[in-house]
Parts: C-alpha cells; sequence; structure tokens
C-alpha cells in the first residue's frame, strides 16, 4: 500500500502547496488593494486606523487650520480646526463615517501618512516603533485676505449667499476663497458620531444651497456686466478697437431678426450716441458691448472666453465626492440677438466666481492666465518640503497681448474712478474693477458681482465677489453696493501689507 | 527519521527507530513558549499589561501538555516526537486568539460570552481523552474488532442532528445535537469512527475491490458490482449536504473514503470514479440547492454589493489589513469578523500575525499530515497503514477546506480549523485523532519484539551509545 500512499502524500502536498501561494496572493498581492478606502470603502479596519492615526496639518502661513490633537478615548486623536468657520470649505472636514472633503479629501494620502513619498518615514517610523505620522499640506491662502473675505460676507447677514475669489495674478495661488453660509467641520470630525451624522445630515437638507456647497467653485451663474471684460478684451485683441474707439452709446439697440431692443440697466442713454470704449465699460453700456460684441461675433467671443478658462476645468485641489469645479461656459452657437446678449454676460453666458477672478488675474497679469492652484507645498511630518507646486500657464496663453492688458487695466481704473465702481477705491492705491447686476430668472432675485484687481500699474492680486440672496430689496442689489467693499477689502488686506 | 548505526543495521532489523522523548520535550517547551507567549502578547496588545491569569493559564497548559508527554513516555515510548508539540503550539495559539476575540467582543457588548475558558476545559477533556486512549487502547489493531460497530455508531451519530428535539440548527447547518445547555457536533466524533470503520472493511475487502474492471485511458476502472460501497458513500453524503446542509463535512467523509479506497487497492480507478461522482454531485447540489448556490457566487466575486458575503470579505479585509507580519496580536479587529474565533480564525490569525503567521500555522499542518503519512508508510500491519493514512487525510482536507474557504481558494464550507477553532467536539474528537496516530506510530516504530532483548538493555548506555554514533 505504499506506493498509493507515497501518491497521497504527494496530493496532500500540493493542497499544502496551493494554501501557501493563495494565502501569499491574499496578504501580499492583494492586499494594497483591499486595504485601499478607494476601492473598497466598507472596510472599516483602514476607516478606523486612518481615523485615529496622528494626521499631518494643514497649514495657513505656518498656522495649522486643521490639525490632530490627542484624545483620551479610543480613537487617540481628534481632528480639530482652529478657525472652522473661515476655512471650512478649503480644509474639508475629516469624517469616521461621513467622507472626507476638500483638501482633507484631495491630499489625504500625504495627511494620513501613506503616501508613496513618505515610505522612508514609514520604515524609520517602523524602526523606532513610532505611530506612523502623516505629513502636513501648506495652502497658498493669505490669512488677512482670507478674514477680510470672510468678514466681508458675513458682515453682509448670516444667510446671505455669496463667495470670494482672490488669486495672485502673477503666480495663480489662491489668495482667499471664501463661500457662504458656511459650515463648521469640528462638528463633523467629532467622536460623537451620531450628532455628527445628524450636522452632515442637516447640512445636505438645503442640496444646491447646502453650507456644504462651495459657492466659489461648484456653481455657474451669469456674470452680467463683469463679462463685459471679456467682451472689452477681445475688442482690443481684434485690433479694431482702442479704449478711445466710438462706440454706440444710445438708449437703445435694435437686436437684428427680433422685434425686441437691447436697453440699457435704467433705460437712459449712456451719454451719447457715441461714447469711447472707456466710457462705455466705466457706466457699463449694455448698448455699446451688446453692439461690440456683434461686431466681433460669437467665434472671438467664445474664443477670448475659453483663452481665459471657460470651457475647461483648470482646478482639482479641492475635489471630493461632493465637489467639483463647475465649467464655466459661453453658449455654442448663439444667433446675433443671443450674441449681443451674450456679449453684456446675459442669456447663456455662465462663470463661477473662480473663473471670474481668473478673468481678472489674465488681465491683470500682462494677458497670461495662471493655473489657480490653492496647495502650496506637501511636507513630511518633520516639515520637509516634499513637493512645491510650480505656477504654471493656463493652456493657449497668452489670452491678449500684454499691451492690450494694460490698456484693459486702466479703462477698469477709470470705472473705479469715474464709474460704477467708486466703492472699490482705495486710498493710495490704483485699483481697477468691473461691477456686475445679473439675473438668473425672472422670479428670483438678481446677484450682484464684482471683479477687481490691484495695484493697477503692478497688481498683486485679483478678486472676484459674488453676493445672492442678499435679503435687500431688488433695485437696491448692485455690484457696487454690496460686492464692491467686500473685494476692496481684500485688496486691502493683500495690498496693504 | 534517526539514521540506524552501523552495528544496528548488521542486526538485521533494518531502522531500530530512536525514542526520542528528549527531542519531545523540546519541542513541547518550545510550543509552550508559543501558546503561552502568545497569550501574554494579547494582554500586552489590548490592555498593555500582562494578562492577571498568565500564570493559570500558562501553568495549566503546561500540566497538561507536560502530562501528555508523560502519558507518552510511559505507555507509547516510540512515537513520533513531533506530533504531540504541534498539537500544543496550535490550541495555545488558538486558545489565545480565543480569547484575544473575547476581550474585542466584550469592549462593545461587556456581556458577550468568553469562549477561551470553555475552551481550555475542552482541552483539558480532550487531553483526558488522548491520555485514556493512550492507556486504555494499548494495540491500534484492537480496533479492529469494532469496525461494524463503529460504522454503526458513525451512521447514528450523523443522523442524530435529524432527531426532532435533539437535533439545532446553529449558523444554518443542523449538524448539532443539544442537551440543556450544552451542544455537541457528532459528526466530529463520527468522523474518527468512520475512519475505523473505513480500516476495517477495506482490510478486508481490498482484494477483491482491486479487481479489475473496464480499462479506459490507462486507467483500470472497478467492477461494476463493487461499486456498492462507495455509491453508498455517496448517498450519505449527499444526505448530509441536502438535509443538514453540511456543506463541508460531506465533502470530508466522501474525500476520505475515496482516498482510503484508493490506498487499500492501489487502483487509481477509484479515484477516476470517485472523482466523477464527486463532481456530479456537486453539480447537482449546485443546481438545486440555494445555499451552494450561495456559496459559489460569493466565492466568484464576494465584493458585488448584490452578492450576500459579508464574512468572506469581513475576512479578506482582515488578512489584507494583517499583510506580511500582522497588526500584532491584540491590535487588529478580528471581532469584526463572523466566527473570526472558530471558522474564520484562519482569518484573525492573517490580522494579527499576518502572512508569516498563517504560512507557519499551515506549514505545521503540513507537518502534521506528513507526520501522520510517514506513519502509515512505516507501519507494519494494514489496518493500521490504512488507519493511518485515513486520518492524516482528514487533517488534510479539513485544513484544505477550511482554509482555502477562508482565503477564497475555493467556495467557504463551514468547517472548524483542527486544533484552532473554538468548539468543544471538534477539539476533543482531533485530541483522540493524535492519540490514535500517537498508537499507531509507536507500534510501526516500536523495535520487532523478537529482537527486543528487553527493556532494561534498550534503556541501557550500552544501545545508547550505538544509536548516537
Amino acid at each position: 500500500m505504499n506506493r498509493p500512499i507515497r501518491a497521497m502524500s504527494v496530493g496532500c502536498l500540493l493542497l499544502f502547496a496551493a494554501l501557501l501561494l493563495n494565502a501569499t496572493y491574499v496578504q501580499y498581492w492583494q492586499a494594497d488593494d483591499l486595504t485601499s478606502l478607494s476601492e473598497h470603502p466598507d472596510n472599516i479596519r483602514v476607516r478606523d486606523a486612518e481615523f485615529a492615526r496622528e494626521r499631518g496639518s494643514i497649514l495657513v502661513r505656518g498656522r495649522a487650520v486643521a490639525e490632530s490633537n490627542p484624545s483620551d478615548d479610543a480613537y487617540e486623536f481628534q481632528r480639530t480646526y482652529p478657525r472652522a468657520l473661515q476655512y471650512a470649505h478649503l480644509t474639508g472636514y475629516f469624517t469616521r463615517d461621513n467622507g472626507l472633503g476638500g483638501v482633507e479629501a484631495t491630499r489625504n494620502s500625504i495627511l494620513s501618512g501613506s503616501d508613496s513619498a513618505l515610505f522612508v518615514n514609514r520604515v524609520v517610523d517602523l524602526a523606532d516603533n513610532e505611530d506612523p505620522k502623516g505629513g502636513s499640506v501648506s495652502l497658498t491662502i493669505d490669512p488677512q485676505a482670507q478674514q477680510a473675505a470672510y468678514d466681508g460676507l458675513q458682515a453682509l447677514g448670516d444667510d446671505v449667499q455669496g463667495s470670494v475669489v482672490a488669486i495672485e495674478p502673477s503666480t495663480g495661488k489662491i489668495l482667499a476663497m471664501v463661500s457662504n453660509p458656511t459650515f463648521d467641520p469640528n462638528r463633523l470630525a467629532t467622536h460623537d458620531f451620531s450628532a455628527a451624522g445628524a450636522y452632515k445630515t442637516r447640512l445636505l437638507e438645503g442640496g444646491g444651497a447646502s453650507p456644504l456647497n462651495n459657492k466659489a467653485i461648484e456653481g455657474v451663474l451669469p456674470p452680467g456686466s463683469t463679462f463685459k471684460l471679456v467682451t472689452a478684451a477681445a475688442a482690443l485683441e481684434s485690433g479694431d478697437y482702442d479704449p478711445e474707439s466710438s462706440v454706440p452709446g444710445g438708449a437703445r439697440l435694435d437686436l437684428p431678426q427680433t422685434s425686441t431692443d437691447l436697453i440699457n440697466d435704467g433705460g437712459g442713454s449712456c451719454g451719447g450716441e457715441e461714447i469711447t470704449l472707456t466710457r462705455a465699460l466705466e457706466v457699463s453700456c449694455n448698448v455699446s458691448f451688446g453692439s461690440v460684441g456683434l461686431d466681433l461675433g460669437a467665434d472671438a467671443l467664445r474664443e477670448q472666453a475659453e483663452k481665459f478658462g471657460f470651457g475647461t476645468r483648470t482646478f482639482s485641489d479641492l475635489d471630493d465626492a461632493l465637489t467639483r469645479q463647475a465649467v464655466s461656459r459661453f453658449p455654442e452657437d448663439p444667433d446675433d440677438p443671443q450674441t449681443a446678449l451674450s456679449a453684456i454676460g446675459q442669456y447663456d453666458v455662465a462663470a463661477t466666481p473662480l473663473q471670474m477672478a481668473m478673468v481678472a488675474a489674465g488681465i491683470a497679469n500682462d494677458g497670461t492666465v495662471m493655473r489657480p492652484y490653492l496647495v502650496d507645498e506637501t511636507l513630511s511630518p518633520k516639515l520637509e518640503t516634499i513637493e512645491r507646486t510650480e505656477p504654471e500657464e493656463m493652456p493657449d496663453q497668452p489670452a491678449m497681448d500684454a499691451a492690450s492688458a494694460r490698456d484693459l487695466r486702466q479703462m477698469m481704473v477709470s470705472v473705479v474712478e469715474n464709474g460704477t465702481a467708486r466703492t472699490a477705491a482705495i486710498p493710495g492705491v490704483e485699483v481697477g474693477g468691473k461691477t456686475g447686476t445679473a439675473q438668473s430668472a425672472p422670479d428670483r432675485p438678481p446677484y450682484a458681482w464684482f471683479v477687481s484687481l490691484a495695484p493697477a500699474q503692478t497688481p498683486s492680486v485679483a478678486v472676484a465677489v459674488l453676493v445672492q440672496d442678499a435679503g435687500v430689496e431688488r433695485n437696491e442689489i448692485s455690484g457696487s453696493g454690496l460686492a464692491a467693499p467686500v473685494a476692496r477689502a481684500v485688496m486691502e488686506a493683500v495690498v496693504g501689507r | 527519521m534517526s539514521s540506524p548505526g552501523p552495528s544496528t543495521a548488521s542486526r538485521g532489523s533494518g531502522f531500530v527507530h530512536r525514542r526520542r522523548r528528549g527531542a519531545e520535550l523540546v519541542l513541547l517547551l518550545l510550543s509552550l513558549v508559543v501558546g503561552v507567549g502568545a497569550y501574554a502578547a494579547v494582554g500586552l496588545g489590548v490592555d498593555g499589561t500582562l494578562p492577571v491569569d498568565l500564570l493559570t493559564h500558562g501553568l495549566w497548559l503546561t500540566v497538561l501538555l507536560l502530562g501528555c508527554h508523560v502519558v507518552l513516555r510511559r505507555f507509547a515510548a516510540y512515537a513520533d516526537p513531533v506530533l504531540l508539540p504541534i498539537v500544543g503550539a496550535l490550541n495555545g495559539l488558538g486558545l489565545a486568539m480565543i480569547h484575544r476575540i473575547d476581550l474585542g467582543r466584550q469592549a462593545r457588548n461587556p456581556d458577550a460570552a468568553a469562549f477561551a475558558s470553555t475552551q481550555l476545559i475542552w482541552m483539558t477533556l480532550g487531553a483526558i481523552l488522548f491520555a485514556t486512549v493512550l492507556v486504555v487502547l494499548r494495540d491500534h489493531r484492537r480496533l479492529q474488532a469494532f469496525t461494524y460497530t463503529a460504522g454503526l455508531a458513525a451512521i447514528v451519530l450523523l443522523l442524530l442532528p435529524l432527531v426532532p428535539g435533539l437535533g439545532r440548527t446553529i449558523n444554518g447547518s443542523r449538524i448539532w445535537i443539544g442537551i440543556g445547555p450544552l451542544s455537541f457536533q457528532p459528526g466530529e466524533v463520527a468522523k474518527v469512527l468512520l475512519v475505523v470503520a473505513f480500516a476495517g472493511y477495506l482490510v478486508l475487502h481490498r482484494d477483491a475491490l482491486a479487481l479489475a474492471g473496464r480499462r479506459l485511458l490507462f486507467v483500470d476502472l472497478p467492477r461494476g458490482r463493487d461499486l456498492g460501497p462507495i455509491l453508498g458513500m455517496w448517498l450519505v453524503s449527499l444526505g448530509i449536504l441536502v438535509f443538514q446542509r453540511d456543506l463541508g463535512s460531506s465533502l470530508l467523509f466522501f474525500g476520505l473514503f475515496l482516498v482510503m479506497l484508493y490506498v487499500a487497492t492501489e487502483r487509481p480507478g477509484w479515484l477516476v470514479v470517485g472523482g466523477s461522482m464527486f463532481a456530479v454531485g456537486a453539480y447537482l447540489g449546485y443546481l438545486s440547492l440555494g445555499h451552494v448556490q450561495t456559496r459559489v457566487a460569493a466565492w466568484l466575486d464576494p465584493f458585488d454589493p448584490d452578492v450576500n458575503a459579508y464574512q468572506l470579505v469581513q475576512g479578506l479585509y482582515g488578512m489584507g489589513w494583517g499583510g506580511l507580519v500582522g497588526r500584532g496580536l491584540g491590535q487588529g479587529q478580528p471581532q469584526i469578523t463572523p466566527l473570526g474565533f472558530s471558522d474564520f480564525i484562519i482569518a484573525s490569525m492573517g490580522e494579527e500575525l499576518g502572512l508569516t503567521g498563517v504560512m507557519a500555522i499551515i506549514l505545521l499542518y503540513g507537518i502534521l499530515v506528513e507526520r501522520a503519512l510517514r506513519t502509515a508508510l512505516i507501519c507494519r500491519d494494514n489496518f493500521g497503514k490504512l488507519m493511518a493514512t485515513g486520518l492524516g487525510v482528514v487533517f488534510a482536507l479539513q485544513v484544505f477546506v477550511v482554509i482555502g474557504g477562508v482565503t477564497r481558494l475555493i467556495p467557504l464550507t463551514g468547517l472548524t480549523t483542527p486544533f484552532l477553532s473554538q468548539g468543544g467536539s471538534s477539539l476533543v474528537a482531533n485530541w483522540a485523532i493524535v492519540a490514535l496516530l500517537l498508537r499507531i506510530s509507536d507500534q510501526a516504530r516500536r523495535p520487532p519484539p523478537e529482537l527486543v532483548a528487553g527493556d532494561d538493555e534498550l534503556d541501557s548506555d550500552a544501545t545508547q551509545v550505538v544509536n548516537l554514533r
């Protein structure tokens, strides 16, 4: 019987070899996949471990806006957000059961310490028998500008929906980004998980108006008169116009193919049948820019808009399960009346506040639009730089040549000095700006835009402010009344340093 | 193992095995280090301090294992020296892991039952049964007289869970009987009895069953009229699958019978016949039985949200989380996996001891099976050969089916992991199996009686010197 017994031994050997190989497959080759939260979000072990880990901080000029502090419960560390309301949409949130948001989500691998760039640190920690620590992330935010933007929106009232974006034109660094209403990420990160869940549910109840919604990037609205900057840029770029060119400035513009006319805000004329392009921008003359738009054509307008960033998704530093940058758009194939309306930022033109800040930043940076970014540096647990974001140009640059950009800046200065945006003026600093008031639907109150840059000769900041549902009377809503003072405060914070 | 000295060989007896009880003692101490060390590590990992009952637990384990060792020295001096230490190490590891998961479950629910202390009592019973078998059964061949008794008893035991009022359905399988608060899995005992019955039956009928029938592709198939026994066993296995919904035992019993039949007759044809019957049975089972389909679907794609494979997925997550070296005892979350202390204990081991620990455990089982088959090879009587083969193959199949199922090599079937899993019936039965193996190996390794001058001379220094050279 020994021969079959030997054969059985070989058989058993094969069975055990199969077990060994399979265990190796599961615990070695498949292990990374099994422990990846993006592949298997229901993996409680990984989730709990990440929740209990000492995460790195999110820093603004060296001060933490998100940090992990020791806690005496089972999870060892409590994520806290020292300036929670002000930075909520940037830091995002770190929760056990409700996912991750903002930079907490997009830079999770660095913050949690699982990034391959931190491999050496992990090995050292293992050798020293220390718990692995996460790296830190440093933001481009200017804390004073952020504070000014937040205070400015708050001053308009708790219920005011609005947002502010400020960009450093030469680099694309985001200096301030605030969205109102805001939320408290501390209440999501709490270890009282039922309270955190209830809070998240409440935050999500508002749908698109949810406080979790980052209005600076997530929604597009017609930019109204602020889009006249794009039309003006296209006009200057065409070579047919300069700031002193004569354009129609009457009370109405006959829209071709229709029986309706395009009229100015208030219904009057802009100061004569023929006015200069600069004057048209100063008084935000619909008739002038409608006819310039008709003259240039929809293609030229769209091309100019796209050079400023319309039509592309350019910003992903805050992408999480709920957040994506909305793509700003210029209508695909408008007929003539639609083109005229588009040229003044109505009809189907729609932009995010970030996009309008990029328009101002492009004009400020002598015509070159830089890709906006929020994460400046990632740092190891010992605060050595792992990676620094290099400024880069947007595709298809420059958006306009430097001379035209300088002309347009000067025209924007006139708007502040002589036109609709006097409320944005800062003593001793040349400020350029453009107001906008637009309407998305007849039954909804209009909203106010303001786009600006300062100082006009060598701009160090470009700002876009959007104020919706300000709770004031319809006829009081205007870019200059509501939005411009907020933009001025932000510019002062940056320039005044 | 021991190489014969030249003078021993010249005595014409071939091998003379050394007793190697000293080696067993050293290995046993190592296995105690593993078991007690793991228990201490659990305390350190969970609470940061040594467990308060470390001393009593360690002493209890030591007394049990050393007691078994003494019994071996006295009643089976030539028995294989590796088996007991392996069993000791596995049992000690299992106790530590069950205790660890008790702590994990009690952290959530302070009223959760503690299984580790019960398991230690079962281990004590197992060790007592171990000693009893070795003391009472001086020659395994006496079991041959109980061939049909054992067979009948096994069938009765297998049927018991189906008796109304006595049988209990636990976790979907009706393989338990309950008397008052105690529940027992008679199938585990039936396993041992079946090996005895098969061995006794096949020794008598091997010549008839080995007669060749038709020849097909180099393989001699058995004669049609000899198909009775295997058909009977096939139907019994199908019955277990259908009425008790116990995929694992069904597979185990049929595989066991098939292997023993093949070894007894030396006819690979039986493997062909049996393999075909297994395939037919498995396919029929898959077509008609919902719980088999569920298991197969979970095996193919456990991560499909439509498939209910929570336990399997959590086990895999645990093993993946453990990685190469594991989280460390007490530092994972094995309590998340349902039944992480019994059927899925290997996943818990993988989580806290890593691939390294899982490989070590699989290798321990591998050595266990290897020692059993080696015993079968050197055994001098056919009944002993068959029994040792059967007992070894029971371990091999059971380990393959349960570890393969948990690690998604094959569809999951509920079986206990020998010596590791929580569960009294299984533990006691496995201790009995090891006792039987040691008894057979003692007989096999003992020098043939006619060459033994007497116990005194064997223990004398002269013999030792010869053997040591």
